[in-house]
């Protein structure tokens, strides 16, 4: 774990506490967890490196997309972690200018589940990566889109 | 401009299955009006669900999730009756917020 990951866990740490103790609103807290080094990634492993150590491919994903989307700017995307202890699910795509595209925080009492729409530049890979346990896995599957979702 | 917002919760065997329609333009801030000058970005970063005063999801978007986004997620312990409530803020600081009660 690196001296980032470590700080921001100090930070939720801290925040939760206060959290509890009715000190600070709950939008708050999330807003501390944003992981903008990874929103201001340029490619998918910029991304990923900040936010952590490096991901394990896991086949305990399911990462449900199109192979063929004819709008890139409607793109169905659904993720499900068997991971135990999935905290969170972020969403990636690979080819777009900033690849991070969401991160989910699934507390204990959700399903690792979560369904959206993404848009997508153009052909390439759409990266799932959970964090289970305090660990990273990822999974991946390729959208081949006919008309880009980042055009004019 | 606060959005509108449309959310269904029902029970789904013993889960709760929300599916949540935000209304709003999720600018990236790449594209150009046809008079060539830059559309400012205006994107949703923050969605925050909570059942009584538990959080039951918490999420951070870029850009890159679709316009009038869609997202479905789904709660344990939770029953019919109870009520979901779902708020986003975006990157202008505009908020709006939604409640359902689970069916």
């Amino acid at each position: 774990m690196d001296a980032y990951r470590r700080s921001l866990l100090k930070a939720v740490g801290a925040a939760t506490a206060l959290a509890a103790a009715g000190m600070v609103p709950l939008r708050a807290l999330a807003a501390m967890s944003r992981p903008e080094k990874a929103f201001e990634a340029t490619d998918p492993q910029g991304a990923m490196t900040a936010l952590g150590d490096s991901a394990a491919e896991s086949d305990q994903i399911e990462l449900e997309t199109p192979d063929i989307a004819e709008n890139g700017a409607v793109v169905p995307i659904s993720v499900t972690s068997k991971l135990p202890k999935t905290t969170r699910i972020s969403v990636l795509v690979e080819k777009n200018p900033n690849p991070m595209s969401a991160m989910f925080m699934i507390p204990e009492g959700t399903e690792p589940f979560i369904q959206t729409r993404v848009k997508v530049a153009e052909t390439g890979n759409i990266y799932a990566l959970v964090e289970a346990d305090g660990k990273l896995y990822k999974a991946s599957s390729q959208t081949k889109v006919t008309l880009g979702g980042c055009g004019g | 401009m606060a959005g509108r917002m449309r959310m269904r919760a029902r029970m789904s065997g013993d889960v709760a299955e929300v599916k949540v329609l935000m209304q709003h333009p999720m600018e990236t801030g790449q594209r150009k009006d046809s008079e060539g000058k830059p559309i400012p970005a205006h994107y949703i970063k923050e969605v925050m669900a909570t059942l009584g005063d538990r959080t039951v999801m918490a999420a951070q978007w870029g850009a890159a999730i679709s316009q009038n986004p869609y997202l479905s997620f789904r709660i344990k312990d939770a029953k019919k009756g109870d009520t979901v409530k779902v708020s986003w803020t975006d990157n202008k600081g505009e908020t709006a917020s939604t409640e359902a009660k689970i069916g």
